[in-house]
């Protein structure tokens, strides 16, 4: 091997290690936070997560971040496709903002698919009405979601379908429920699968 | 990991309901307990089925497949996380060691229908039959529950 040849095989490992530790980075984005145990805290105010977006209500309404301001929103990414993960969040959810009694009805409960195209906006609002009267359900386009996401630091991925052209792929996600402040910035990351208990006391914790 | 945890009581506090309930399906000594679906919008979207396998025998027996009349297949499932991404994926049978309880649980083991016939409406009866090794066939009744139903089908209040 000629000393030009192994510098370029060593600039490609080279290139190829640092894109694995990228891509790592990128899926265990939150890990690094470990939560207290039994807690569903993952990070608290501060954190640079959530920021703009613009998405479609299910009246076909454009709604922003900016439309949020004064309240306290409670975020969940996922899919109306998912059977068993993302109603047993947003049951969670909505269950928690039951325990927190008057506080829980002043924060505005939102459901953002990562599944725009299955997710239309008349099935996300039948589905997010049955997990709370007030839960809001919102979609977009590819890249609406793509920037939201990306805001929130969402990864998903879409799986295969059972055959070529088939609805039924699956989507990764990260299963976080993010409270925002009345400010637009984040007031505390919770874990997904922690019960709506954990999040109720998860939220109490942020509230003033 | 604090959901291990979780799922050991969970099957904990299941192993603590005696077998008698009204909800069981058995034969010989394998018990199928409370089974339930979530309700779905249309049929476009799969539904998801939750029960518990009890085996009360002496030796160990295996969950090979699923059918029911309202879906096109049956597929077992487990839901979990890979670092904090939650991902699902098929599960090649499950496995009930004797004197243990499994359940299959929001979050966790589920059976998925796949291309439902009809909407799964709160309050319908779905039939369900589940193929073991050793037990053989056992035939059960699945109560679907409403899409907010929470971990054991209950907890929804709205």
């Amino acid at each position: 091997m000629t000393p030009r040849k192994v510098a370029i095989f060593a600039m490609a490992i080279a290139a190829c290690v640092l894109l694995a530790f990228a891509l790592v980075k990128a899926v265990r984005l939150f890990t690094g936070a470990a939560p207290a145990p039994g807690g569903a805290v993952v990070a608290t105010a501060g954190a640079e997560i959530g920021g703009p977006f613009a998405l479609t209500d299910a009246g076909g309404k454009r709604v922003t971040d900016a439309d949020f301001r004064g309240r306290y929103v409670l975020i969940y990414f996922g899919y109306t496709f998912c059977p068993d993960v993302c109603p047993t969040e947003l049951q969670a959810m909505g269950r928690a903002l039951d325990l927190l009694g008057p506080a829980g009805e002043k924060i505005v409960p939102v459901f953002i698919s990562v599944d725009p195209a299955r997710d239309t906006p008349e099935t996300l609002a039948k589905y997010v009405r049955a997990f709370h009267p007030r839960m809001i359900g919102l979609s977009g386009s590819e890249e609406d979601i793509a920037r939201a996401a990306k805001a929130f630091r969402v990864y998903y991925r879409l799986g295969r379908p059972s055959a070529p052209g088939a609805k039924d792929y699956l989507v990764d996600h990260t299963s976080f429920i993010y409270l925002m402040g009345p400010d637009g910035k984040l007031a505390v990351l919770l874990r997904g699968g922690a019960g709506a208990e954990a999040i109720a006391q998860g939220i109490r914790s942020a509230l003033p | 990991m604090r959901f291990r945890s979780f799922f050991a009581a969970a099957v904990f506090a299941l192993a603590a309901v005696p077998v008698s309930s009204a909800h069981d399906y058995s034969k010989g000594k394998m018990v199928v307990d409370h089974p339930w679906a979530r309700a779905t919008i249309g049929t476009a979207r799969p539904g998801a089925v939750y029960l518990a396998l009890i085996n009360e025998g002496k030796v160990a027996d295996k969950l090979l497949s699923a059918t029911t009349p309202v879906a096109t297949r049956v597929e077992i499932h487990r839901s979990f996380m890979e670092g904090s991404v939650m991902r699902m994926a098929p599960v090649d049978g499950v496995a009930v060691a004797p004197g243990r309880t499994v359940e299959f649980a929001p979050g966790g083991l589920h059976l998925m229908l796949m291309g439902l016939k009809k909407e799964l409406a709160a309050g319908d009866r779905i039939s369900l039959t589940l193929v073991f090794e050793k037990a053989g066939r056992i035939e059960a009744k699945v109560t679907v529950m409403p899409m907010g139903a929470g971990a054991h089908g209950g907890g929804m209040k709205h």
